[in-house]
C-alpha cells in the first residue's frame, strides 16, 4: 500500500440562504425555474467560504496540511493572496506554504488533480460565489459553496478514497467567458459548445480508464459537472455508467467548487470499493478515478451535503440582489467602518483570524480577546493562548440594533458565554432576529465583517448551532 | 484603597446652562461663552478673576487652546478633560481638587458638546485605527442588552418591563415640559412609547437620550470663603470615579443585570459624605438615564432600592417629582437632552437650582424640609465597560 495516494479528509460549506427560484419570476415577470439555488451571505465571500470548509475539514483529527491551494473565479482580492487569510484561520505555521489558483473554473479541479499527483500533503480548498445578471441562467442556475479536500497519502493516515488515476484534455475554444472587473459570464451558442465538448469527454474517459486499467463496468458512479450545461447532460449520458445527482434542484451549479461538491456528495454516500469517478468539463475535460476505502465510513464530515441543504433559510429575492450589488439599498444614515489597520490587523492576528484567546495560568480564566493583564489577581504575562473557534456557547443576553452600520440591518447581537469558560459579546449570523432567546446555542463562523477602502475586514461571529 | 474626599473643603458658587438644543444658529464656541457668562455672572465675578479651567469635552475640540481661543483668557492654565459622557463631572472633579489643594482659589470647570454639525443623527465615536474586531454597535443595543437580563433574572415579563423602562421615560418628559432649557418639553406616555417601531432590541427613539448641543459651567471655590460669592453655596460632600476594567465582557459572571462601576462610585461616594441610606437622606438624585433601562438598574446600583424591586419603585412611582426621591426632576438626559462633555455638569446644575429653592415652582421637589443633599451620577460607556461618577452636593456644612 506504500505510496498510495487519496483523500484523507473532507469537507463542505453550503451557506445558509436560499434562493427560491421561483421567487425570480414574482419580481421580475421572468426567468427562475424550480428549486433553490444556495446563496452565500452578505458576510460571506469566497474566502470565508473556503474557511468554514477547511475547519469542516480538518475538524475530525486529520493530519494538518503541508500547503493550501485555494481556488476560485471570484476572490476577494486581486494581487494579495486570499489563500492566506485561510491559512490564518486555521493557525497554520509560516512554513506551510497558501497559494490561490485563480482565473478559471478549471483551475479547482486542476488544483485538485495536481495536490492528488502529490507529494505534499495539501489542503485544496475550491470555493466560488456564482452571479449572473438578474433573470439570467447564472441568476437562478448558479450556486454558492466551498468544499475543502485534504489530499495525502497512506502514510499520513487512513484514505477515505484511494485516487486512481485520470487523465485531461485540453482545447481552447470559446463556449463562455468574462473579462476582468465585469459580474457576469456570457456564452457562445450552446449548440456550439456541445459540439466541442463532447470529444474531449470522450477522449479523457478513454484515456483514464487506460490509465488507470479500468473497465466501465468497473465504475460505480460517475460524478459529471461542468459550466457548460447542455454539453454536462449529454456528456453523463454517454458514458454508460451511473451518474450522480447533481444538485441543481436545492444548490444550483457552484461553478469552481462544484467538481469537489458533487464528489464529496458522492463520498457522503459510497460504499467501500465503490469505484467513483469525476468528469469535469472545463476548456477540456478533467476524469479523475477514486475507490472509496473502509475508512470512509468512520472519516466523514459531521455534516454531509444533504444535511446542509436541509439546514436553509430563505432569501427574497431583492435582498438578494442587493447583497450581491446588483441592488443599491440605503443603509442607515450612520457613519460607515473605518478601514482596518494593517499593523494592528497582524499584531493581533491570532485574535483576528485565528479567534485565540489567553488564559489566566494562574486563575484559569479564560480571556477573549486575549490579555496581557488577568482581569482577577492582576497576573501580567502569564497566559496560555487558547484557541476558540472551535467552542460552542449559549447566549446570555442578546439584541437586535436596526441603527447600527451593518451591510445587511439589522446586526443582530449576542453576549455569548462558552461552555468550559470565556465570554464573548459578539454579532450573529445565519439567523432569525425574532427567533433569539437566552439560553441559545452558538456556534463561531468565520465572517466578512465590513469593506472599506475596498480593504475586507474578516473576523468571527457567532451562528445557532443546528445539526 | 485609599479614597479620603474633600467633603465639605470646596463649594459650588455659581453655575450655568446654556439650552440644550439643536443649535444650528450657536457655534461651540458661542455655546462655551454663554455658559461661562452664565456661570460667573451668577457668583458676581469676571474673567479675570478665575484663575484656573477645566474644560470637559468628549470630541468636539481639542486641547485646552480651544477654551482659551474662544474665551481670550490671559495667560490661564486650561486642561482639556475627556472620560466618555462623564466628561462633564470627570472636570468638575479636578477642578474640585484643585481648590482643595490649594494651588488656585477661583477655578471653572465648564462642558460643552456641539454634536449637531456632523451630519448623522445619535452620537458617533472618534475613528480609531484597529485591527477591525471591535464591536460596532449603537450605544443604545449596549444598553438594550440589560432587559432580557433583567427579566430573565427576575422573572418579569418582557413585555410588563418594556412598559416599565417606558413609564421612566414618561417620568423624565413629565419633569422635562417644566424645564425651559430641555430640549424636548412635551408629555409623552408610556402606552404610546411602547406603541414605536423598535430601533435597538426592545427600545424606541423615546427610550434614548436625546441629541442635543449645549454647554454648562460651574465655579468652584474653597469652602471657608464660599459665602463671600454666594448666599447659598453648594458645598461639595463626595466626588468618586471609578473606570471599569471592561471585566464585564470578559467574565461569565457579570449578568447585564447591574452597572458595578457605579455600585462601586455610589459606595465610595456614600462614605466620603457619611450617608447610610441614601432613600431616605437624599433630597433628589440626577442619574444618568442615557437609555432607560439604564435609569431603571442605577435605582438599584445606587442603593435607592433593593436587588429586583426597582421595576416595581417604578411602576409605583417612587421616583417622580412627588416621589419618595425624586430622580431626574429636570427631565434628565432623555429630555434635556445630552450634550456628551455637558451633562454632568447639567447635573450639577439642577442640583443647584433644587437645593436653592430656584428651580421653577412647576418642577420643584418637595423634599427639601428634611433633606438638603443631592446624587449626581454621570457615566460614560457601556454595560460590562464604562466610566461612572457619583457626586454628592448639599447646603448644610457637616
Amino acid at each position: 500500500m506504500s505510496g498510495s495516494r487519496g483523500i484523507l479528509a473532507y469537507g463542505v460549506h453550503l451557506p445558509y440562504n436560499r434562493l427560491a427560484r421561483s421567487a425570480i419570476d414574482e419580481v421580475m415577470g421572468a426567468g427562475g425555474g424550480r428549486g433553490h439555488r444556495s446563496v452565500a451571505s452578505y458576510d460571506e465571500d469566497t474566502t470565508t467560504m473556503g474557511v468554514e470548509a477547511a475547519r469542516r475539514t480538518l475538524a475530525g483529527g486529520a493530519p494538518g496540511p503541508e500547503a493550501v491551494w485555494f481556488s476560485t473565479v471570484a476572490p476577494a482580492y486581486l494581487d494579495k493572496t486570499n489563500a492566506t487569510v485561510v491559512h490564518a484561520a486555521l493557525r497554520l505555521d509560516a512554513s506551510v506554504p497558501a497559494l490561490d489558483f485563480g482565473g478559471a473554473a478549471r483551475s479547482a479541479v486542476g488544483a485538485l488533480r495536481t495536490a492528488l499527483d502529490g507529494p505534499a500533503r495539501t489542503l485544496v480548498v475550491a470555493s466560488d460565489i456564482r452571479v449572473g445578471l438578474p433573470t439570467g441562467p447564472e441568476d437562478g442556475g448558479g450556486g454558492d459553496a466551498a468544499v475543502a479536500v485534504l489530499a495525502g497519502c497512506s502514510e499520513d493516515g487512513p484514505l477515505l478514497a484511494e485516487y486512481l488515476g485520470g487523465a485531461s484534455a485540453t482545447a481552447e475554444f470559446t463556449d463562455r467567458w468574462r473579462t476582468p472587473g465585469s459580474d457576469h459570464s456570457r456564452n457562445w451558442e450552446d449548440r456550439f459548445g456541445e459540439q466541442a465538448y463532447l470529444p474531449l469527454v470522450q477522449r479523457a474517459w478513454a484515456d483514464a480508464l487506460a490509465a488507470t486499467g479500468l473497465r466501465t463496468d468497473d465504475v460505480a458512479v460517475a460524478a459529471v459537472t461542468g459550466l457548460h450545461a447542455r454539453a454536462t447532460r449529454k456528456a453523463a449520458s454517454g458514458l454508460g455508467v451511473a451518474t450522480a445527482g447533481d444538485r441543481s434542484e436545492t444548490v444550483g451549479n457552484a461553478g469552481a467548487a462544484h467538481p469537489a461538491l458533487l464528489l464529496a456528495d458522492v463520498l457522503d454516500t459510497a460504499d467501500p470499493g465503490d469505484v467513483v469517478a469525476l468528469v469535469v468539463l472545463a476548456d477540456g475535460c478533467e476524469v479523475l478515478f477514486f475507490r472509496a476505502t473502509d475508512a470512509l465510513a468512520a472519516g466523514r464530515p459531521k455534516r454531509s451535503v444533504e444535511d446542509q441543504v436541509g439546514d436553509r433559510a430563505d432569501v427574497a429575492y431583492a435582498r438578494y440582489l442587493a447583497w450581491r450589488g446588483l441592488l443599491q439599498v440605503q443603509s442607515p444614515n450612520r457613519p460607515g467602518p473605518n478601514r482596518t489597520s494593517a499593523p494592528a490587523a497582524l499584531r493581533r492576528t491570532g485574535w483576528k483570524h485565528g479567534f485565540v484567546g489567553s488564559t489566566d495560568r494562574t486563575t484559569g480564566i479564560t480571556h477573549l480577546p486575549p490579555s496581557r493583564v488577568g482581569i482577577s489577581g492582576g497576573t501580567v504575562d502569564d497566559m496560555d493562548p487558547t484557541p476558540m473557534a472551535d467552542a460552542i456557547g449559549s447566549i446570555a443576553t442578546f439584541t437586535v440594533d436596526r441603527l447600527a452600520h451593518s451591510p445587511s440591518p439589522p446586526v443582530v447581537f449576542a453576549v455569548v458565554d462558552f461552555d468550559g469558560g470565556g465570554r464573548m459579546p459578539i454579532e450573529l449570523t445565519d439567523v432569525d432576529p425574532a427567533a433569539v432567546a437566552i439560553g441559545d446555542r452558538v456556534e463561531m463562523t468565520f465572517r466578512r465583517l465590513s469593506t472599506s477602502d475596498g480593504l475586507h475586514n474578516y473576523f468571527w461571529k457567532g451562528r445557532p448551532l443546528r445539526g | 484603597m485609599a479614597s479620603h474626599g474633600i467633603r465639605d473643603r470646596v463649594a459650588i458658587v455659581g453655575m450655568g446652562c446654556t439650552p440644550f438644543r439643536e443649535h444650528w444658529d450657536s457655534s461651540l464656541d458661542d455655546l462655551l461663552i454663554d455658559a461661562h457668562g452664565l456661570a460667573l455672572s451668577s457668583a458676581g465675578l469676571v474673567a479675570d478673576d478665575i484663575d484656573a479651567y477645566w474644560y470637559g469635552t468628549s470630541q468636539s475640540s481639542a486641547s485646552g487652546i480651544s477654551l482659551a481661543t474662544p474665551l481670550r483668557l490671559a495667560d490661564r492654565p486650561v486642561t482639556r478633560v475627556e472620560n466618555y459622557c462623564a466628561t462633564g463631572s470627570d472636570s468638575l472633579r479636578q477642578a474640585c481638587y484643585a481648590v482643595a489643594s490649594g494651588a488656585y482659589d477661583v477655578a471653572v470647570a465648564i462642558g460643552a458638546e456641539k454634536v449637531k454639525d456632523g451630519g448623522y443623527q445619535g452620537l458617533n465615536a472618534f475613528p480609531i485605527p484597529t485591527d477591525g474586531t471591535n464591536r460596532t454597535l449603537t450605544a443604545a443595543a449596549m444598553f438594550s442588552l440589560i432587559l432580557p437580563a433583567y427579566a430573565e433574572r427576575y422573572g418579569v415579563d418582557g413585555d410588563e418591563l418594556r412598559y416599565v423602562v417606558a413609564k421612566i421615560a414618561e417620568k423624565n418628559h413629565f419633569n422635562g415640559a417644566r424645564n425651559e432649557l430641555a430640549q424636548f418639553q412635551r408629555e409623552t406616555s408610556a402606552e404610546a412609547i411602547c406603541e414605536m417601531a423598535a430601533v435597538a432590541g426592545g427600545l424606541s427613539v423615546f427610550d434614548c437620550a436625546g441629541v442635543a448641543d449645549g454647554a454648562a459651567a460651574a465655579v468652584v471655590v474653597a469652602a471657608d470663603r464660599a459665602t463671600d460669592y454666594t448666599d447659598a453655596p453648594l458645598y461639595v460632600k463626595a466626588l468618586s470615579l471609578v473606570a471599569g476594567n471592561g471585566s464585564g465582557l470578559v467574565d461569565p459572571g457579570f449578568d447585564f443585570t447591574t452597572l458595578p462601576e457605579c455600585a462601586a462610585a455610589a459606595t465610595d461616594a456614600y462614605a466620603q459624605a457619611g450617608i447610610t441610606d441614601p432613600r431616605t437622606e437624599l433630597a433628589m438624585a440626577e442619574v444618568h438615564d442615557c437609555f432607560t433601562p439604564t435609569e431603571l438598574v442605577l435605582m438599584e446600583d445606587l442603593g435607592f432600592c433593593d436587588r429586583g424591586t426597582a421595576w416595581r419603585e417604578v411602576l409605583d412611582g417612587t421616583f417622580a417629582l412627588d416621589g419618595d426621591l425624586p430622580v431626574n426632576p429636570d427631565g434628565g438626559l432623555k429630555s434635556f437632552g445630552h450634550p456628551v462633555g455637558a451633562s454632568g455638569l447639567r447635573m450639577h446644575y439642577e442640583a443647584w437650582l433644587q437645593l436653592r429653592g430656584e428651580a421653577p415652582v412647576e418642577r420643584r421637589i418637595s423634599t427639601l424640609a428634611d433633606r438638603s443633599r443631592a446624587l449626581i451620577h454621570n457615566l460614560g460607556g457601556y454595560p460590562g465597560e464604562m466610566v461612572s461618577f457619583v457626586g454628592i452636593v448639599g447646603t448644610e456644612l457637616g
